[in-house]
């Protein structure tokens, strides 16, 4: 579909998202919150980070505020939309015990209106497409996603600002939206551009006082893009996937290991991880119990546990399990790798493990 | 739109038709879901498996041991090891459970007709290939000369003495049975099942191996298949690995690129040879 290209003002934000919010969405927005950003509940366009940019690094993030105008002029926090797709608890269903012992089970899919996702990056907006993949595409569809995936409309904003965490013109997912967004806005110094390219998107545009795109905003776009591209951190240039399938005995393994606490934040924040687990939790009257699935990790112990028996009991094994997922045996299950470039997992590891170096670490190493 | 999809994650109830204590620790169910027309509908294969679901506790993956052909029944051994389990070891005939299933990929059993078949077994009974050996028995002359080897740590964890004297009495069939440790009294092999090997009936270019138990048995069990000229493809393996969803979304049972739950747990030596050769995966 060919897409609607057209130019707003600034000022007239609050009258689009006052539109979005009328015709019924629930609006979702990033805002400053905690010391970094989030995404949650939108009504005010003055929720949104005006004037904040961000400083990032391995196991380090700050926000200052510049006060400039801008409301996007900063690269993502932990999380943006997964949480929205991907519930980081719900419960899966419920389930009744009669007097007479019977069990009888309630589904509880969640009751979904629809939502709309404003300030996505084209990280997020990949690694939506993965997880439709992996919760939509594959032999057995995941209800629970597929009612968050069917109410979700996205409207992304192209990176101007990426941190210095971001590869994501290495892994060829941004800074600019390429497909995914319903949606994309270009933020300028006096509005946004902004392109819709399937019919919901065009949808948005309704009743807004748009105006043409100029060739001059079309050039400082352009003019963003090209700056934002010129990402300092990127992926070696080898084949990873072969080459860490073939070295699953490298020392390197252990020498990330050492530094690795294991914590799992790289996967909370990884916007395609999938990891869950399940667990029931019962009423205290023993009549009832909800069984809830939540996040879960490949870097703890319990994610390899079987019958007394831990699979992956040392970090190097939990890492490797990990990183050769991520970047190798991902290729065969969904077609690519399983890094749009984001950086959070450099960001938020609590000693900087860099991804980027971690791949780096096998382009050159042989067996010992 | 969306409630059209068949939701996978929902148990249904089964009622436990009867109780079965194998040996210490170890017990059959027998069930069926009191929904007739869920188990009308319900079909499967050897070597598939169900989530078993204790109310009020959590669910566990159980292989299947009953034969395809009994459609009234489904039984499951189950061996007392963690907490699910343990609590599913004090149901009665009567009670309730939530059952969902069959998941995964069962055994080759279709491609293996007219073949020499050759089950090496290791550990404490092995239930997913019981269903095999039901299987074989039931249809003796659709496949060439079975191998059922067993093999135990102690002489004391072999059970189902008699279903072994059993299938040692069918036709064109061997039964091997070793133990790591021997003991007065024990009439059988004292070593590895693997030395075992040179009395085995089949043909190297017309044989299916099906091996379950500790991946350290079945690597060693591979490696002399392999040096007796056993094609890669014709080694079969039933791999475990920590299940939770069983259909291939909530990652625990990640194995490379599989999903043992469901493009397992049964695999053919030449799927998962680089990822079989590693610890820690």
């Amino acid at each position: 579909m060919k897409p609607d290209r057209y130019f707003f003002q600034a000022s007239q934000f609050q009258q689009w998202l006052d539109s979005l919010l009328k015709s019924g969405y629930l609006c979702i927005g990033p805002q400053f919150r905690d010391g970094t950003i989030i995404y949650d509940d939108l009504h005010s366009v003055t929720q949104l980070p005006q004037g904040m940019t961000d400083q990032q690094a391995p196991g380090s993030y700050s926000l200052t505020n510049t006060h400039s105008n801008r409301f996007f002029d900063w690269a993502n926090g932990p999380q943006a939309v997964k949480p929205f797709l991907f519930a980081a608890r719900e419960s899966l269903w419920s389930s009744q015990q009669s007097d007479q012992g019977g069990i009888s089970f309630q589904e509880t899919r969640p009751d979904i209106c629809p939502t709309l996702i404003i300030g996505a990056r084209a990280c997020d907006v990949a690694a939506i497409k993965i997880q439709d993949q992996h919760f939509l595409q594959q032999e057995f569809v995941d209800p629970y996603y597929k009612a968050r995936r069917d109410n979700l409309v996205v409207v992304a904003v192209n990176c101007s600002h990426p941190a210095d965490t971001c590869f994501c013109y290495s892994t060829g997912d941004g800074p600019f939206v390429h497909e995914g967004a319903d949606a994309v806005l270009t933020e300028l110094d006096q509005g946004f551009i902004i392109e819709a390219s399937t019919q919901q998107g065009k949808r948005l545009l309704e009743g807004m006082p748009l105006e043409k795109v100029t060739e001059e905003q079309l050039n400082q776009a352009d003019l963003i893009r090209v700056k934002a591209s010129n990402q300092q951190r990127k992926l070696p240039d080898y084949d990873i996937r072969a080459r860490l399938f073939n070295e699953l005995n490298n020392d390197a393994w252990h020498e990330i290991a050492m530094r690795c606490l294991s914590c799992g934040n790289c996967t909370m924040v990884c916007p395609t991880c999938f990891c869950h687990s399940e667990n029931d939790v019962s009423e205290l009257d023993g009549k009832s119990a909800t069984h809830y699935r939540q996040w879960d990790s490949c870097f703890t112990q319990g994610h390899s546990y079987i019958h007394g028996i831990t699979i992956r009991s040392e970090i190097s094994q939990r890492y490797r399990q990990w990183l050769t997922h991520k970047f190798s045996t991902w290729h065969e299950q969904y077609g690519r790798s399983g890094c749009v470039g984001c950086g959070r997992c450099i960001t938020w590891c609590p000693v900087g493990i860099d991804v980027t170096e971690s791949v780096a670490h096998f382009q050159e190493r042989r067996h010992v | 739109m969306s409630n059209q999809i068949i939701n996978h994650y929902m148990p249904h109830e089964a009622v436990i038709l009867e109780r079965i204590q194998e040996g210490p620790h170890l017990f059959t169910l027998r069930m069926k879901f009191t929904d007739p027309d869920i188990q009308g509908s319900y079909v499967f294969e050897p070597g598939q498996f169900n989530m078993l679901y204790l109310y009020g506790v959590g669910d566990v993956p159980i292989s299947i041991v009953n034969d395809p052909l009994d459609s009234h029944i489904i039984d499951h051994t189950i061996r007392v090891v963690g907490r699910v389990t343990r609590g599913i070891d004090k149901l009665k005939a009567g009670d309730r459970i939530g059952l969902r299933g069959p998941y995964g990929r069962g055994w080759p059993m279709q491609q293996s007709s007219g073949k020499d078949v050759v089950i090496v077994t290791g550990g404490l009974g092995c239930a997913p290939v019981v269903s095999v050996i039901n299987y074989i028995e039931q249809r003796r002359e659709e496949f060439g000369r079975l191998n059922i080897v067993q093999g135990v740590k102690h002489t004391a964890d072999l059970i189902w003495k008699e279903r072994y004297d059993k299938w040692r009495n069918l036709p064109n069939t061997k039964v091997l049975l070793a133990a790591d440790v021997g003991e007065a009294l024990w009439p059988w092999h004292v070593g590895p099942v693997t030395s075992l090997f040179d009395q085995l009936m089949f043909n190297p270019d017309n044989v299916a191996v099906m091996m379950c138990g500790p991946e350290g048995m079945m690597r060693v069990v591979c490696r002399h298949m392999l040096d007796k000229g056993v094609p890669e493809s014709q080694l079969f393996l039933s791999m475990e690995r920590n299940m939770q969803c069983a259909i291939g979304h909530c990652g625990h049972c990640q194995y490379g690129s599989k999903f043992i739950c469901k493009d397992g747990p049964v695999f053919s030596y030449d799927k998962v040879r680089k990822l079989f050769q590693t610890k820690g995966f």
